[in-house]
């Protein structure tokens, strides 16, 4: 079911640059999706579109079914956008930042709701503390928490772990796949690429304001993920002994490169092995490497 | 409606008074002090009465528009081009609030800042002249339009301004001086033929001789006018922002 639909969208800034032209896209309830594109591609422009922060040129937006213009309280309530870049205030306290977030999107005030958000994303023995007191990451969190404050049904993340160090992000990533199971679907941008590939369900991939690829994160994997295993010989070998050629195998001198799909259960790297120990085929070293997202990445916005 | 969100953005912006309660109210009641000193005392015992009222008492209505226009332009100018300035007014743009929501807020919080300003300085007048007020009612209804109204124009000037400079710019050439010109320190008949028809394009003039009229039963236009000239400023300051809001000015690209 899709909670989230933009049709043709369109913008053209007041300068006349085209930042965005005839979006498509389709987001299911309950998902993570990834928004990849290179710096300047367009996805803080498309995110601000829907959260009603830039008007459109053109195109529609259903935000649960709702009209995010005509309709746009219904379509505004359902969402919580944490922006891109650091902007909160300064002398304001946590406590009452996120307060004040949950009563302008429309919700009466939950402490207790409140308190968790805050205990959640190791805040809360900083909610009395004003907001310039605190570190870039920690403002970070904070703006998470207020984009939480109304219980959103979508929830926007644009590079949420920019300056988040590495344990803080990896609790924040587990507390998001909390919130996905609550039902909350996600949208996030990110320049960390593995943090795509480990977290979402679907990856779009925009460049130059237009999405090239839209796909199942490991049919994506899968259709251009490769794996390689490069196998070392004791001996060089002149021919392929018969149990290999049922395998995507080279032989150069000594060195035996086979390469396999990285999602694929049979023909996997524990029978390959197997098969190199039946031949009689001792070796010295084994390696393996595979396609990152983003070298896919790098790939498709390339082209 | 969004009755919360509304009540959030107010009891924000109110906060920011509170938290700077002292200067907010030192700094009215020492200069209104000192105009009382210098004008009231030093240069008002020379002065003969106007209108049968004493010089010191005479000035208190147009010592509270000057103060209460000049404050109701900068709180409302500022409530709203900070936000913009710094960003955090993504948040109140992604709220479900609509934009008549949003004005409400806002220019309500600084309207009653100047409200309580302008209370304030009546407050500090009683200490340093005598003075009566013969319709209060009109008094407070002519204080709350001249808050509003003057919010509103502030709120559209933190809409327009893009530096802190043009901020400035408006209170300091346009406000100050019509106001000082509008006859907050004396009478329009003081002043010679030509002058008193300048000065009937001064829309200050139309407040603070309505002001004066709700204090001492007189003013140098008739209180129907002055009524009029305030409401004309308000529709004037409505339908420009509704139509600001139209195309999203400034707020939205
Ligand atoms: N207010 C504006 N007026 C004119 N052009 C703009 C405006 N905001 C953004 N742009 C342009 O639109 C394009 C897309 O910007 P956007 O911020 O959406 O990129 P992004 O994909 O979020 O990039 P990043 O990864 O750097 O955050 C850029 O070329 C940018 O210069
Ligand atoms: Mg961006």
């Amino acid at each position: 079911m899709s909670i989230l639909e933009i049709n043709q969208l369109n913008k053209t800034y007041s300068n006349g640059f085209v930042a965005l032209k005839n979006i498509d896209l389709t987001i299911n309830k309950g998902e993570i999706f990834a928004l990849l594109g290179p710096n300047g591609a367009g996805k803080t422009t498309l995110i601000s579109a829907v959260c009603g922060i830039v008007n459109a040129s053109s195109g529609s937006i259903l935000v649960g079914g709702h009209d995010n213009v005509k309709n746009y309280r219904d379509a505004r309530r359902m969402i919580g956008l944490v922006p891109q870049e650091l902007t909160t205030d300064a002398f304001i306290t946590v406590w009452d930042t996120i307060k004040f977030s949950q009563r302008l999107f429309g919700a009466d005030y939950d402490p207790e709701y409140l308190e968790q958000i805050l205990k959640n994303l190791s805040l809360w023995d900083k909610k009395n503390n004003q907001i310039r007191t605190l570190s870039g990451g920690m403002k970070r969190r904070v703006l998470i928490a207020k984009a939480l404050s109304h219980k959103p049904d979508i929830l926007f993340l644009d590079e949420p772990t920019a300056g988040v160090d590495v344990d803080l992000r990896k609790d924040m990533w587990d507390q998001m796949r909390v919130l996905r199971e609550s039902g909350v679907t996600i949208i996030l941008t990110t320049h960390y690429i593995e943090e795509a590939e480990d977290m979402a369900d679907r990856v779009g991939v925009i460049n130059g304001g237009e999405i090239i690829l839209v796909e199942d994160k490991k049919s994506l994997m899968k259709k251009m993920g490769r794996k390689q295993l490069t196998v070392e010989l004791k001996e060089p070998l002149d021919q392929l002994p018969s149990g290999l050629t049922d395998y995507d195998v080279q032989v150069q001198d000594g060195t035996l490169t086979y390469t396999y799909d990285s999602l694929r259960e049979e023909f996997g790297v524990d029978d390959f092995l197997c098969t190199l120990h039946d031949a009689g085929l001792k070796y010295k070293d084994v390696q393996t490497r595979q396609s990152s997202l983003e070298e896919i990445f790098v790939e498709l916005v390339k082209r | 409606m969004n009755i919360n969100g509304i009540l959030a953005i107010y009891m924000f912006e109110m906060s920011r008074f509170r938290r700077t309660l002292f200067q907010s109210v030192a700094s009215p009641v020492i200069s209104t002090s000192l105009y009382f000193v210098v004008f009231g005392s030093a240069i008002g015992s020379r002065i003969q009465q106007i209108d049968g009222i004493s010089y010191g008492s005479f000035i208190v209505p147009g010592l509270i528009m000057l103060s209460v226009l000049t404050q109701s332009v900068s709180n409302a100018s500022f409530g709203i081009y900070f936000p913009r300035f710094s960003g955090t007014i993504y948040e109140i743009l992604s709220a479900p609030l609509s934009y008549l929501e949003v004005v409400l807020a806002y220019v309500g919080a600084a309207a009653t800042k100047s409200f309580v300003l302008g209370l304030l300085i009546l407050g500090t007048a009683y200490f340093f002249v005598d003075m009566e007020i013969q319709r209060p009612i009109w008094m407070m209804i002519f204080l709350v339009l001249t808050c509003t109204t003057f919010s509103l124009f502030g709120f559209i000037i933190g809409l327009w301004a893009d530096g802190f400079e043009k901020l400035q710019i408006i209170p300091l050439l346009v406000i100050t001086p019509l106001t000082f010109l509008g006859g907050s320190f004396y009478s329009i008949s003081m002043l010679p033929p030509i002058w008193q028809k300048i000065s009937m394009i001064n829309p200050v003039v139309y407040l603070i001789s309505g002001f004066r009229w709700s204090f001492y039963g007189k003013g140098d236009v008739s209180v129907g006018l002055s009524l009029g000239m305030i409401l004309v400023f308000l529709l004037i300051c409505i339908s420009i922002l509704s139509y600001l809001f139209k195309t999203g000015y400034r707020l939205k690209e």
